[in-house]
């Protein structure tokens, strides 16, 4: 048996970070047979996935909030609806208009399709050839998130075996889908949506997941491959539908904890490393806080690469031109986050009552131009005057939240910078974001102030903080074309190897990217078993779905 | 009745047109060369600003591509470049001389350095049509040069793929700590473009400039000079070449292009029609939707052809008192600076503090009246500006010259005439919607195979007999001549 604990080694593997890619890779290697510890800095399990009570009686989804991503290969290798696992679809959703109007949003295409024909007959027409071209760019990006990225450089018969698979695929479409394809990844989703749609209201509902996470405005260009990287998911084989994760986000790393246990693998809270032991240039354990070492016979971060080779690795260990890359590669938040206990539903005036639009997303930026002034604001050092919001109330689908009649609401907003103006966030700065959300909120839902209980607020600084997410980014680095496939998070370092030996990556940072996928830490597991010549255990990607 | 006439129609007498023209009269053609404007030169064209004082649209140049100047042998014809320095204007002016500072400093050197040898392997593209998605790859060319690529080694061929599509910005921040050198990359990539520095896809814009040519360059005589040379050549080789002949209509049979109507009523028939001109415009103005496929009708209706670039000419008493006045002169203080003067155009407005490339070609090439020329290309005007053209135009050339006397203390009393022309008024003047210097934007969209349109790459269009060779081709526009060179020898096979 490979493997066997050493004298003074007590695990086969020890994983930084308990959130979910983290827990997903932990889970794989338990299986696989290895011992596995995951050691975490905070004294709850879930990383940026996690359900809290931070208001007596109401569980908050206060980081992440909302499911589509997670790979359902993973799901069903790690029988996570047994462990408790249940995502719910949500059924609606709206955009309010500065001029009191909505556009709704409904779970089924022909709904849409219904409520664009009211603000414009032409972009109902557009949406069914919009939905059918995005869907089919989504089709040929998902098999490639459950693989490792090729390195074009190399020369080794993997790296080339899998460059022709990926010419295999780029093959099978004609020559125009590929072009078509190249076209999309490369445009601003503003470009993008023009070709379509005439409405602003519209396109400014469809702009919104080209820019969540990202510190980019609708008119960059390589926003619309943000788009896909939100549209590629799916709530039950339905592709591109949204959910929530009954009980909170926390239900998805509480699922993969009891999968891990079930496996013989451990966690171990309240226990922040403060270095990873390298010797002889292997990577040998790790050194807590409080100065107790943990032996492993490898060492697997889910930290983002800069906490990982800046903070937590002695930069003498690793290459020079690789630290000067991992320096370089982008972090920058661009997001913040409020989550708010209410004593009653707040009523939009603009919705009908009774409707199933607000068990679902509900935004108040109307138009493109506004969420790119708003990009404008982040990019000079200030959040956005004028925020986009993405407001949910989870709790009107799912009440175990909350007491009865009680609800929670979680507000993603954009753009918030990681610093403002060049200074460290204060708490001046966090407040007045606070009241420049809930005054954007209050316009379009009177009284909505009176109802709140209780708010958390989370700029990039308390991210960073509590998550570790350096510079308050959701995904671990930006989602552009420079840090995407084998760039991220460092050319030469895609495929979860650093440069030290034994010591792995498997966080977000990693292809292919942030968003609770679990995609990173399934990779990761499948780089490591195959370097421990251990079988996988791992169910194929699904080529379609 | 058609008159009689050639065999090949090209439309429009720009550098492309003149090139496409004379290579094809050159293999025995007869062209006909065809331009709305009194003369020829497209960008390259003088035209009188104000009484006197002529100037061209494009003032400066990275070179004529290698092919076109030996193929025409412009030399012969008198042309000659001068390379220029650049100054960045500011407090503390920096001026670069191929690639280096005057202080030397070794991040701006070394950064340059890499961008150059990035070029290098790239440039040979701009010289070949497009590598396609399908059929049709001269496979062996682009494995050697694919090869080039790698030769570049490991770590570079690596930071190669990285920075192919990242944004300007974070390249000058990463790499350089001086914010006026910062400023400088971002302006350069940016110009000409509808991008900010912050756009992803942007450094390979710079990447394109540096291969066109690695120097700006001022034409000897002012950039009339290529305009004239490339016309004796072009005249040489045969061409004829027609001004005040606006064509209105290409005429078609079935899906076959037969002919040119021109604005006169004249109709001319050939074999073979070459546009020039804008894309859009040739297939859905001068084809029309009775002709083309409704699909490409649309989707050449999508390209982005977005002019970000004011064009300031100033008639001079004297040069006013300033160090360096025969440079390229740069007034783009800092990344912010540039991005800055581009957000406000995105929604149509005008940019408080625009950055500017400001040239005295009379510093080079003295009038004999001894009077003065500025030209400067003004960095962003709204191709579309919400408040109207004429406001619009009133406000920028206010804040271009707020901008300028900032920086050139003695200007404003020296000036005898002034223009300012929006993007919309180049494309008045020039015929190219939208006034983009490059027709279609370039962008990392719109080029290669997507360049204008994916099916329209091979400079070949769907209407038999009609082809494309003008800035809105592969690689682009810029006075080089090369897209419409790369048409000619795609054409060649045909004819």
């Amino acid at each position: 048996m490979p493997d066997l604990p050493k004298r003074d080694q007590k695990y086969d593997a020890l994983i930084i970070g308990a959130g979910h890619n983290g827990l997903v890779a932990a889970c794989y290697l338990a299986k696989a047979g290895m011992k596995v510890l995951v050691v975490e800095k905070n004294d709850w399990i879930g990383g940026a996935a996690v359900s809290r009570e931070l208001y007596p009686g109401f569980t908050y989804s206060n980081c992440s909030y909302v499911s589509s991503l997670f790979r359902p290969e993973i799901m069903r290798d790690l029988d996570l609806p047994k462990h408790g696992l249940q995502i719910l679809p949500y059924e609606g959703g709206a955009v309010f208009t500065e001029t009191g109007g909505y556009l709704g949003m409904f779970r089924d295409h022909d709904a849409n399709r219904r409520e664009f024909a009211r603000h414009s007959a032409r972009d109902a027409e557009a949406y069914d050839l919009y939905s059918r071209d995005v869907q089919r760019y989504c089709r040929f990006i998902r098999p490639m998130l459950l693989r490792t990225p090729p390195d074009p450089s190399s020369f080794r018969p993997r790296d080339i075996m899998e460059l022709l698979w990926l010419g295999k695929q780029i093959g099978a479409l004609s020559e125009q889908q590929r072009a078509e394809m190249v076209r999309f990844w490369t445009m601003s989703i503003s470009d993008f949506l023009d070709e379509y749609f005439e409405s602003p209201v519209i396109k400014g509902y469809l702009a919104v997941s080209a820019i969540i996470g990202t510190a980019l405005g609708p008119m960059s260009p390589g926003s619309a491959y943000v788009l896909l990287h939100h549209y590629m998911g799916d709530v039950d084989g339905n592709v591109g539908a949204w959910g929530f994760a009954r009980g909170g986000m926390g239900s998805i790393t509480k699922a993969l904890t009891a999968s891990l246990r079930a496996a013989g693998g451990e966690v171990r809270t309240m226990s922040p490393v403060a270095e990873i032991l390298v010797r002889g240039g292997k990577a040998v354990g790790v050194v807590l806080d409080n100065g107790e070492e943990i032996r492993a016979a490898r060492v697997i971060s889910n930290m983002d690469a800069k906490r990982t080779f800046l903070k937590t690795v002695n930069e003498a260990d690793l290459p020079a031109e690789f630290v000067a890359s991992v320096r370089k590669f982008k972090t920058r938040g661009s997001s913040a986050k409020l989550n708010i206990a209410l004593d009653a539903a707040p009523v939009f005036t603009a919705l009908p009552e009774g409707a199933a639009n607000i068990k679902g997303d509900l935004h108040f930026t109307d138009s493109i131009a506004r969420m790119e002034r708003g990009y404008d604001d982040w990019k000079s050092g200030h959040f956005s005057r004028d925020p986009f919001q993405d407001c949910m109330i989870p709790t009107m689908i799912d009440p175990t939240m909350v007491p009865t009649g009680k609800h929670f609401m979680s507000c993603f907003v954009q753009y918030a910078p990681p610093k403002i103006a060049g200074n460290d966030w204060t708490d001046a700065d966090r407040d007045d974001l606070r009241d420049t959300c809930m005054n954007q909120i209050e316009t379009y839902a009177p009284g909505f102030k009176n109802k709140v209980l209780h708010v958390e607020v989370r700029t990039p600084r308390e991210l960073e903080a509590e998550v570790g997410l350096t510079e308050g980014n959701i995904f671990q680095g930006e989602l552009t074309f420079d840090q995407l496939l084998f760039n991220r998070p460092v050319p030469g370092y895609a495929q979860y190897k650093s440069p030290i030996k034994d010591l792995w990556m498997c966080g977000s940072a990693t292809h292919p990217g942030g968003g609770v996928m679990g995609a990173p830490g399934r990779n990761a597991a499948a780089e490591i078993l195959l370097d421990a010549k251990l079988p996988g255990g791992m169910s194929d990607a699904y080529a379609v779905l | 009745m058609p008159t009689p006439s050639s065999e090949v129609i090209v439309i429009g007498a720009g550098p492309n047109g003149l090139a496409c023209a004379t290579r094809l009269a050159q293999k025995g053609a007869k062209v006909t060369l065809l331009d709305a404007l009194p003369m020829p030169g497209g960008g390259a064209t003088p035209r009188e600003f104000a009484p006197g004082f002529t100037t061209t649209l494009a003032h400066l140049t990275r070179g004529i591509d290698a092919r076109v100047a030996k193929g025409m042998d412009l030399e012969r014809y008198g042309l000659g470049f001068q390379t220029l320095q650049t100054t960045l204007l500011g407090p503390n002016p920096v001026t670069i001389s191929r690639g280096k500072t005057a202080s030397q400093d070794a991040d701006f050197a070394r950064l340059h350095d890499r961008l150059t040898q990035f070029a290098r392997v790239l440039a040979p593209f701009r010289a070949i049509p497009a590598p396609t998605l399908g059929k049709g790859n001269d496979w062996l060319t682009l494995a050697r040069l694919g090869l080039g690529i790698r030769a570049l080694g490991k770590t570079e061929f690596r930071e190669l793929l990285r920075m192919l599509l990242t944004n300007a910005a974070d390249v000058a921040e990463d790499d350089l700590t001086d914010q006026r050198l910062q400023g400088y990359i971002a302006f350069e990539a940016t110009l000409g473009a509808w991008a900010g520095p912050r756009s992803p896809n942007t450094l390979i814009l710079l990447l394109n400039h540096l291969a066109t040519g690695p120097d700006v360059l001022a034409p000897k005589g002012g950039m009339q000079a290529v305009a004239q040379a490339m016309t004796k050549a072009a005249e040489a080789a045969g061409v004829t070449i027609r001004q005040n002949a606006r064509v209105t209509r290409i005429v078609t049979n079935g899906d076959t292009a037969t002919g040119v109507e021109l604005a006169s009523g004249e109709a001319l028939a050939g074999k073979t029609i070459v546009s020039t001109l804008h894309p859009g415009l040739t297939l859905r103005d001068l084809v029309g939707p009775r002709v083309l496929d409704a699909g490409l009708y649309t989707r050449a209706g999508h390209i982005h052809s977005r002019g970000g670039t004011a064009r300031l000419t100033l008639a001079l008493k004297s040069l006013p008192n300033i160090d360096n006045l025969e440079n390229r002169l740069i007034i783009a203080p800092s990344v912010n600076a540039v991005e800055n003067a581009f957000n406000p155009v995105k929604y149509g407005q005008i940019p408080d503090v625009p950055v500017l490339e400001v040239f005295f070609p009379t510093s080079l090439d003295p009038r004999p009246d001894g009077l003065h020329i500025l030209t400067a290309n003004v960095q962003f005007a709204p191709h579309m500006p919400v408040d109207g053209l004429d406001q619009a135009r009133a406000q920028m050339l206010e804040n271009t010259l707020r901008v300028l006397a900032a920086h050139i203390p003695d200007l404003r009393p020296l000036i005898l005439h002034c223009e300012l022309l929006m993007p919309q008024d180049v494309a008045a003047l020039y015929g190219n919607p939208g006034g983009n210097w490059h027709h279609a934007e370039l962008a990392v969209e719109q080029m290669l195979f997507l360049r204008p349109l994916r099916d329209l790459s091979q400079y070949r269009t769907p209407i038999e007999g009609l082809w494309l060779a003008g800035a809105g081709s592969h690689p682009g526009g810029g006075i080089t001549g090369a897209a419409g060179w790369n048409a000619a020898l795609a054409m060649e096979g045909a004819l």
